[in-house]
């Protein structure tokens, strides 16, 4: 189990690949909450899970496929309906390639 | 309070034209008009919409199981009509263009939706108190929370304002505000309702389920809600049981498990005990025998939930990037990463932040063995555990929260002790199990606070729950009270 052990920094770091922009006194904030949380959570390396599959649902259900057969989609309309800005049938968003350099994150 | 209370009732009496659905619809409305002000169960009713459909009822031209009936829906199962904000900013104005496989149903049996419901942010929290639009508070004490996620649906129901209710449970969210709230509330087996157009908060572990005064009307909406279904591809192709049927045969030579992890579980409220220890005393005077199992990695239970939860969840809402739906931030920006962090900062709320950076945490490189993976493991031995348990008993019996309703504010400070409250519940989503909360009590004078009582049991088996539910419900008074207020 990693050390629950959390830094300021690391929060930092954290918070920018959740893509959430946080002041510094919420990363001051959320510090010893995370690691309290951690630290909580870190319990589960005292169970021996030798030899066990991980589950996620109640049967043993993994992949389900169907016949691929193409079907009506939602209307264009209703699908643009709910964004911020929209051009034509396109989402519109703020210049994505070379805006700086920074944009290759 | 309503006339025609349970769904029973309702149907019943619009059936036999003691009143028509109209009226009661109407009575909903009122009930809604003079309580929901200091409750805020709802963030959104459409009374035009809801009294339309109930002169169609009245007309004939609408029929069905539900035909008529009144209920709430909560706020993060999309409608085509009105919004679906999961009681975030970041979705406050989100008009679905799809709706959800369950609403669908319900609307296809005749319900008549008046309105949708509050909840704990994106269903994050057991308290209803992390809603953007403000917290709801508990018809039985308006000091109080009525639990949560779906506090805003179970608050709804208690205090008259519908005749049943439908929630979400990913860690209890559907039984814990029924406990709170002196109803009945019910997790089916992950898979056995449609998740299609519930939005997601932790996709392994989310299910939809019925709140109601009584156990026939949760077997009746559950008759009408679960299914497979072509859109959800976790939702089992089972055939789906006649939940009412057989409901009032006591199950011959039950055998109940009480689990001793669960005996020595911290924190439980003596009066909790007093009376879950009562309601042990009712099954055996039906006749159940006792059996003593174990469920050896119960305390487990929550810190595998605490980072199977967020993990799924920062996935999940990833998606919320101000660009395809929800909120956008104004600020100006100097790329799209920019309008990304500033737009999710602005419109996720602090617990479900607080999340995104849990699961974002336990997911980076370097971690995902350890936390993820392994959680997923600890998962199929708590499952294991309750599959060896259940060897031995029909169904396992224990509170349904350590505590009766808290006060407002006393849990929101330390979000671990919040975290704790769901000890009880989170194991039956963690092991896909169904499980049902029944009131089965009160604490004492001079507020008297609900005390739920939870039954787990086998992977689709609800038919099975109902009916020993059924047996304690027909043998005790604790559905035939309500609170004060309504």
């Amino acid at each position: 189990m990693p050390d629950p052990r959390i830094s300021l920094e690391q929060v930092r770091h954290v918070a920018k690949l959740a893509r959430l922009e946080l002041t510094d006194d919420q990363i001051r904030k959320f510090t010893p909450q995370l690691e309290s949380i951690l630290q909580y959570v870190a319990k589960i390396a005292e169970v021996d899970v030798t030899g066990v599959e991980p589950m996620a649902h109640a049967l043993p259900i993994h992949n389900v496929f169907r016949e691929d057969i193409p079907g009506p989609s939602l209307p264009l309309d209703e699908v643009l309906k709910n964004a911020p800005e929209t051009d034509g049938p396109f989402f519109k968003v703020p210049k994505v390639i070379g805006a700086d350099e920074d944009s290759a994150r | 309070m309503l006339a025609f209370d349970t769904i029973a009732d309702a149907i019943q009496a619009i059936r036999s034209k003691t009143i028509s659905s109209t009226q009661l619809v109407r009575y909903a409305l009122a009930q809604i008009d003079k309580l929901d002000p200091a409750i805020k169960a709802f963030n959104s009713v459409y009374p035009d919409q809801s009294l339309a459909r109930a002169k169609e009822v009245d007309a004939g031209r609408i029929t069905g199981p539900l035909a008529g009936v009144p209920i709430a829906l909560k706020d993060n199962i999309c409608t085509t009509f009105g919004t679906t904000t999961c009681s975030s900013k970041i979705l406050a104005n989100f008009r679905s263009p799809y709706a959800a496989t369950v609403a669908k149903k319900l609307e296809a049996a005749g319900a008549i939706i008046l309105g949708k419901t509050n909840l704990d942010e994106f269903a994050r929290g057991s308290s209803t108190e992390n809603s953007a639009f403000g917290p709801t508070r508990n018809p039985w004490d308006t000091a109080r929370v009525p639990g949560g996620s779906s506090g805003g649906s179970a608050a709804a129901l208690a205090a008259g304002m519908c005749c049943a209710s439908i929630g979400s449970d990913t860690g209890g969210s559907i039984r814990q505000p029924a406990s709170l709230c002196g109803l009945v509330g019910l997790k089916p087996t992950y898979g056995r309702v449609s998740r299609y157009g519930l939005v997601a908060y932790a996709s392994s572990l989310d299910q939809i389920g019925p709140l109601a005064w009584t156990v026939a009307d949760a077997a009746t909406l559950l008759n009408v809600i679960a299914g497979h279904d072509p859109n959800d591809s976790t939702s089992v192709p089972h055939p789906r049981p006649d939940y009412l049927a057989h409901l009032h045969q006591p199950i011959k030579g039950l055998r109940l498990g009480i689990a001793k992890e669960y005996q020595l579980a911290s924190g439980i409220d003596p009066q909790v005990k007093t009376a879950v220890a009562a309601a042990i005393k009712t099954y055996q005077a039906l006749g159940a025998q006792l059996v003593d199992v174990s469920l050896p990695h119960t305390e487990y239970g929550i810190a595998a939930y605490y980072i199977i939860a967020p993990c799924e969840a920062s996935s999940n809402l990833a998606r919320y990037d101000g660009v395809h739906f929800g909120h956008r931030t104004k600020e100006p920006v100097r790329d799209i990463i920019e309008l990304f962090s500033k737009s999710r900062a602005e419109g996720f709320g602090e617990e479900v932040q607080r999340r995104i950076m849990i699961g974002t945490y336990a997911l980076s490189s370097g971690y995902y063995d350890a936390y993820y993976l392994r959680a997923l493991k600890v998962r199929t031995l708590i499952r294991r555990d309750f599959d060896n348990a259940f060897t031995h008993c029909h169904a396992i019996l224990c509170p349904t929260s350590p505590v009766p309703a808290f006060a407002v504010g006393e849990k929101s400070a330390d979000p671990l002790q919040m975290y704790l409250v769901d000890v009880f519940t989170v194991t039956a989503n963690i092991a896909a199990i169904p499980g049902i909360s029944l009131p089965c009590g009160f604490t004492a004078a001079p507020k008297p606070l609900p005390i739920g009582l939870q039954l787990l049991g086998p992977a689709f088996t609800e038919q099975k729950l109902l009916r020993i539910a059924q047996m304690y419900e027909s043998a005790t008074p604790w559905h035939n009270h309500r609170p004060p207020l309504a």
